[in-house]
């Protein structure tokens, strides 16, 4: 068992891709929460896929590929903002008509050089051949974001909550509204190079996802899902090392296993716990036989519905 | 009923707004002044332009023509200095947002708080007593969708006693309420206009408006009629914002 853990540690490329998937989806999960409240699940997917232009042209100019990631990434949420606001076209339409765009973009680019850039690195990531140098790159485009996150975390919040009571306040929802999608684009660049393109909007979407179904505290969620994400990322890690699989579609999809057992038995959410809840009640109700059950406090509302 | 402070400047000054979304005029010239001590009541039928003028007075909408002024100052300067609080209608909320009673009350406090929004002791005190004035302490950890209507509300409005602001804007509080809640709100809002808030409640509720309002504007895109609760209720008064035959429907 032990050897089970300690076996892959003396390589140095397994340590590299630990450190590296712990850090970003960590970040990544911190981030789901906001992108899931606010419903910009489909942001994640769409800057995900903007990035690859800036990518390749990055290799064939030969600058730090977050650069040209970061780039791309502005480009594209300028774009769909662009689109969607000087039509009448809905936000999904203008999301999906530019993030392809861009994607095939990048798709011509890589035909165009094929020596240059490794599609299949750049789509599902290339966990175990990471360098020092892109750990630190990693380390410190996640760290950034990390800071930032948590020391806005309130204003975010009520951002996706009640941006008319942030207007009110005198905050810029606007602003926020911009801060957000700047993190976003700063971690899809940092998460890219660990899981790919594809496999990062998993996990901007899945460990927030988790998470609420879990609780109904949104601080709790900000605990719960970087925990969650980084356990499954390491199991992730491990079970494809032993198992000789695709490491980030491993780590996803220990992902989506956490999402499930959620789904089905998170406490408060969870559809056994739930059905077994309404027909808890639905015996109670029969066994009080239309009299007494609950007792309602003078001056209080009737329907409040009790959840404990 | 009314208090008089016929002296002091007005808290909000709206003068000749005209607000036009496309080609619809929302807003038609309208001229409104709330002052200190007083609640003003605002009927009108759906789309009549209550909403609009809300957001005109919260700076969401700026005004083709016109201005508004909060204690003599612009919107953005009444802003930034937490002077507009604001009770939202309950189909605006996210009740399912992983959010307790608390925290939304919290937030109402952020203008006092620095850039980490860290809660001091004067901000828990103030949570504290906003709960305990609407009569919401004992839910304060509850997930604010594990609530009733009349709860909800009570919450939002907590939220803008913890915000401690001079001016109160209120969407339609009592949609959907229980008498209960209807009762402990009005009496929760005249106590707030006595110590020198100006407030500005949207209602349907016509046999309230006497016991609510010291003031009402019937508003139908432009103001009508400006004048206190009963000259309001007069059926003339009445038939020019609902229309003639209507008036024994929307005053049920």
């Amino acid at each position: 068992m032990i050897e089970f853990f300690l076996e892959p540690l003396q390589y140095g490329f397994m340590q590299r891709a630990l450190v590296i998937a712990v850090v970003s989806t960590a970040v990544c999960a911190l981030l789901s929460c906001w992108l899931v409240l606010v419903g910009w699940s489909l942001m994640g997917d769409a800057v995900s896929h903007a990035v690859l232009p800036g990518v390749v042209l990055a290799y064939l100019v030969g600058v730090p590929f977050a650069l040209g990631a970061l780039l791309f990434a502005g480009i594209a949420v300028a774009l769909i903002g662009l689109v969607r606001e000087t039509t009448t076209i809905k936000e999904d339409a203008a999301i999906g008509t530019v993030f392809t765009t861009l994607f095939a973009l990048g798709v011509v680019l890589i035909s165009k050089n094929p020596s240059q850039v490794d599609l299949h690195h750049v789509l599902f990531g290339n966990l175990l051949g990471l360098s020092t140098s892109d750990l630190w790159q990693v380390s410190a485009l996640a760290g950034a974001v990390l800071i930032v996150l948590v020391a806005k975390r309130r204003d975010l919040t009520l951002f996706a909550f009640d941006r008319t009571q942030a207007h009110t306040l005198g905050m810029s929802p606007a602003a926020l509204s911009a801060l957000l999608l700047a993190l976003l684009a700063v971690t899809i660049v940092s998460a890219v190079q660990a899981v790919g393109v594809i496999l990062v909007v998993a996990m901007l979407v899945i460990p927030g996802a988790t998470a609420y179904l879990l609780t109904d505290r949104m601080s709790r969620m900000l605990v719960i899902a970087p925990l969650l994400s980084v356990t499954c990322s390491v199991a992730g890690v491990y079970i494809s090392y032993h198992t000789d699989a695709a490491t980030g579609g491993v780590v996803v999809l220990t992902q989506a296993a956490a999402f499930t057992t959620a789904y089905l038995f998170a406490p408060l959410r969870g559809i056994v716990p739930t059905r077994l809840r309404r027909r808890h009640a639905a015996v109670g109700r029969r066994n009080a036989d239309g009299g007494t059950h609950g007792t309602r406090r003078a001056g209080q509302d009737d329907s409040a519905v009790t959840v404990t | 009923m009314s208090t008089p402070v016929d002296t002091a400047p007005p808290l909000v000054a709206v003068d000749a707004v005209t607000v036009r979304y496309g080609t619809v005029t929302a807003l038609d010239d309208v001229s409104l002044t709330l002052r200190r001590g007083a609640v003003c009541g605002l009927v009108g039928t759906n789309g009549s332009g209550k909403s609009t003028l809300f957001r005109t007075i919260m700076g969401l909408v700026r005004p083709d023509t016109g201005s508004v002024l909060i204690d003599g100052a612009s919107i953005t300067a009444a802003r930034r200095a937490g002077k507009v609080a604001y009770v939202p209608q309950a189909e605006g909320v996210d009740w399912d947002f992983p959010i307790g009673v608390r925290d939304v009350v919290m937030t109402g406090r952020y203008g006092h708080q620095g850039f980490l929004r860290r809660a001091r002791r004067a901000d828990h005190d103030a949570v504290d007593a906003a709960l305990d004035r609407v009569g919401m302490a004992e839910f304060a950890d509850r997930q604010i969708g594990n609530l009733s209507g009349g709860q909800r509300k009570r919450v939002f409005v907590a939220r803008a006693i913890a915000q401690d602001a001079p001016v109160l804007l209120l969407d339609e509080p009592f949609a959907g309420v229980d008498t209960t809640t209807q009762a402990a709100l009005t009496a929760v809002l005249r106590d707030l206009a006595s110590a020198g808030r100006a407030i500005l409640v949207a209602t349907h509720d016509l046999p309230g408006l006497t016991t609510l309002c010291d003031e009402a504007v019937l508003l139908q895109r432009r103001v009508l009629v400006h004048d206190v609760p009963e000259e309001i209720l007069r059926p003339e008064n009445l038939a020019l914002a609902f229309g003639v035959d209507t008036t024994a429907e929307v005053s049920r």
